[in-house]
């Protein structure tokens, strides 16, 4: 056991060091909760400026996959780099956007409140929220469309509203690589098309977009890469291809029939 | 001769600023579904400073503290274990680690009781908040007299100087506390190290039950915790406005219960007051139930 993990670990150091301009790197990454393996020995290098989907069956370990990397779970061994440094000290340049069912909507808390979370790095102690911070959380709502609703209780929205309002904040922390947990989930199809619009906008400025996604039917078109995992890596690389049947088949098993993965994977090329 | 200088502000204060400090921290508990915590802590308080003054022979401030902090770790220890090998829920766990510390508390005061010490069980759940009164406090001018101003119950400058640290902290690191009891990965994502922060906020909960314990007994305190804090948030959905909503409360509740315990009966024809920490608990129920009824924000609680 002890010298498998050190293996990993060895060519994790290697890996990181590799690809000191990938936003998110990852070697040897694994992760257990409690007695329970989750995710085992994920080796994977984000390229700069790609629009990446992590796709993979319920309880794959993809949510778990992007928590661990940010520092949000405790990995059990593995190394993690954002853009070529050890996490802490490139926090600044993530922005990360968690599951919208994982936070108690009741919250006594405003839109415009939610929002200011993201400007934290900007705000020290004892400063106070300014005109400037202000200003920059609202014209962040503008962008998504939620300029109106700034005053809201934040349990007052629907949950495609909700999303945006996570977007929002995500903006406001001007990152350079977008971590989002299934974004689409749970929105409507209005919602759905502003966020996708804002991402590919972020994207084409030159920021790394990382979404959880579980929609195999929109991936070929939001996505320009593919990490499909199922507990290992099962495959990673563009969309043409890394998204094929044989790759689906595999992560996903018996859950998806035959005709549904030819008709995925077909979509793609 | 001043009765009310004398007999009737320094409870008064003290009920008013043990139930800040408890209503403060109890905020936070609420809105991350922690408010257990709260009544478990200030069980679990008990005997460990009963076990603090069977060693020492003390009532200090420091044997107390170090007493109930040294329960409260046995209790945490003690929690995993009984999850653990009884593979039973948290939430079961807790409850019985704290109902049996308590219970084991409660003989330990009957023995030490028996030994003819100043500890006893009815101390323990009410307090004495009536017997802290200033006997210097003859006249207004007294207010102004450090001589007379140095008779006051120490309680009242234990509490104050527990108060004032609560709110600094509170507002030193409002954003903290408020991201983190949000949104708990984000926080962790961008440094704002929520774990680190919530390890703090079960300390000040400890800190305040156990320095309002002495005062006003665990009564009050379980109550304070929750009462205020869940009453004000029904009042408003802004979380700075909720806290204050939730200070006056704890007030209210203080000077209410104590006037009500003090003259109530009397006005029902008995010559007998009641319990003053009792009826301020009871106050501060009340005001829950009213807003549970009235309350602005009530509506959409309901819904959730």
């Amino acid at each position: 056991m002890t010298a498998t993990a050190e293996l990993v670990v060895d060519a994790g150091r290697r890996i990181a060091q590799d690809h000191p301009e990938s936003p998110l790197a990852i070697a040897g990454l694994t992760v257990r909760y409690g007695d329970k393996p989750v995710l085992f020995g994920v080796d994977y290098a984000t390229p700069p400026g790609a629009m990446l989907a992590i796709i993979g069956p319920n309880g794959a370990g993809k949510s778990t996959l992007i928590k661990a990397a940010l520092g949000i779970v405790p990995k059990v061994t593995g190394e993690v780099t954002l853009f070529g440094r050890p996490q802490a000290q490139e926090r600044h340049r993530i922005a990360y956007v968690p599951q919208r069912a994982g936070v108690d909507w009741d919250f006594p808390a405003t839109v415009l409140d939610v929002v200011l979370m993201g400007l934290y790095r900007e705000m020290g102690l004892w400063r106070f929220t300014g005109a400037r911070h202000r200003k920059t959380a609202l014209d962040c709502l503008e962008r998504v469309g939620m300029r109106n609703f700034a005053d809201r209780q934040i349990g007052q929205l629907s949950g495609g509203q909700q999303q945006r309002v996570f977007l929002a904040r995500a903006l406001a922390q001007d990152a350079e690589l977008y971590v989002m947990d299934e974004p689409f989930a749970g929105v409507d199809a209005a919602t759905e098309r502003a966020i996708i619009t804002v991402l590919k906008e972020l994207n084409a400025r030159g920021k790394t977009i990382i979404c959880v996604h579980h929609d195999l039917a929109t991936v070929a078109e939001y996505f320009t890469h593919v990490l499909i995992v199922n507990m290992h890596k099962i495959a990673e690389g563009p969309v043409a291809e890394a998204f094929t049947e044989a790759n689906l088949q595999a992560a996903y098993g018996g859950r998806l029939s035959g005709a549904q993965v030819t008709r995925l994977a077909g979509a793609s090329s | 001769m001043n009765p009310f200088l004398q007999l009737t502000l320094t409870p008064m204060l003290i009920g008013v600023l043990a139930a800040c400090a408890c209503a403060l921290p109890g905020n936070f508990l609420l809105l991350r579904r922690q408010s257990l915590i709260g009544d478990a802590i200030s069980h679990v308080a008990l005997p460990g400073i009963v076990a603090a003054y069977l060693l020492t022979g003390t009532l200090s401030a420091t044997a107390m503290f170090l007493g109930a902090t040294g329960a409260a770790l046995l209790a945490v220890a003690l929690i995993e274990l009984v999850r653990r090998l009884g593979r039973v829920e948290p939430g079961a766990a807790m409850g019985v680690v704290f109902t049996t510390l308590f219970a084991l508390g409660v003989l330990m005061l009957e023995q030490s009781a028996s030994r003819n010490l100043h500890l006893d069980v009815e101390h323990a759940l009410y307090g004495n908040l009536e017997s802290l009164i200033w006997l210097e406090g003859t006249s207004w001018s007294a207010l102004l007299d450090p001589a007379a101003l140095a008779g006051m119950p120490p309680q009242i400058f234990r509490l104050a100087l527990v108060l004032a640290g609560l709110a600094l902290f509170t507002v030193t690191f409002w954003r903290e506390l408020m991201i983190g009891t949000f949104d708990p990965s984000f926080a962790q994502s961008i440094g704002a190290r929520p774990r680190l922060f919530n390890i703090a906020l079960v300390g000040l909960v400890a800190i305040a039950a156990v320095a309002s314990f002495d005062a006003v007994g665990s009564i009050i305190v379980i109550a304070m915790f929750i009462c205020p804090p869940a009453a004000a948030r029904l009042m408003t959905d802004r979380l700075s406005r909720q806290i204050w909503w939730s200070m006056g409360f704890a007030s209210a509740s203080a000077i209410l219960g104590y006037v009500l315990a003090g003259y109530g009966p009397m006005w029902f024809g008995s010559p007998h007051s009641v319990s003053a920490a009792g009826m301020i608990a009871t106050v501060s129920g009340v005001i829950l139930a009213g807003t549970a009824l009235f309350g602005p924000r009530r509506r959409q609680n309901l819904a959730a």
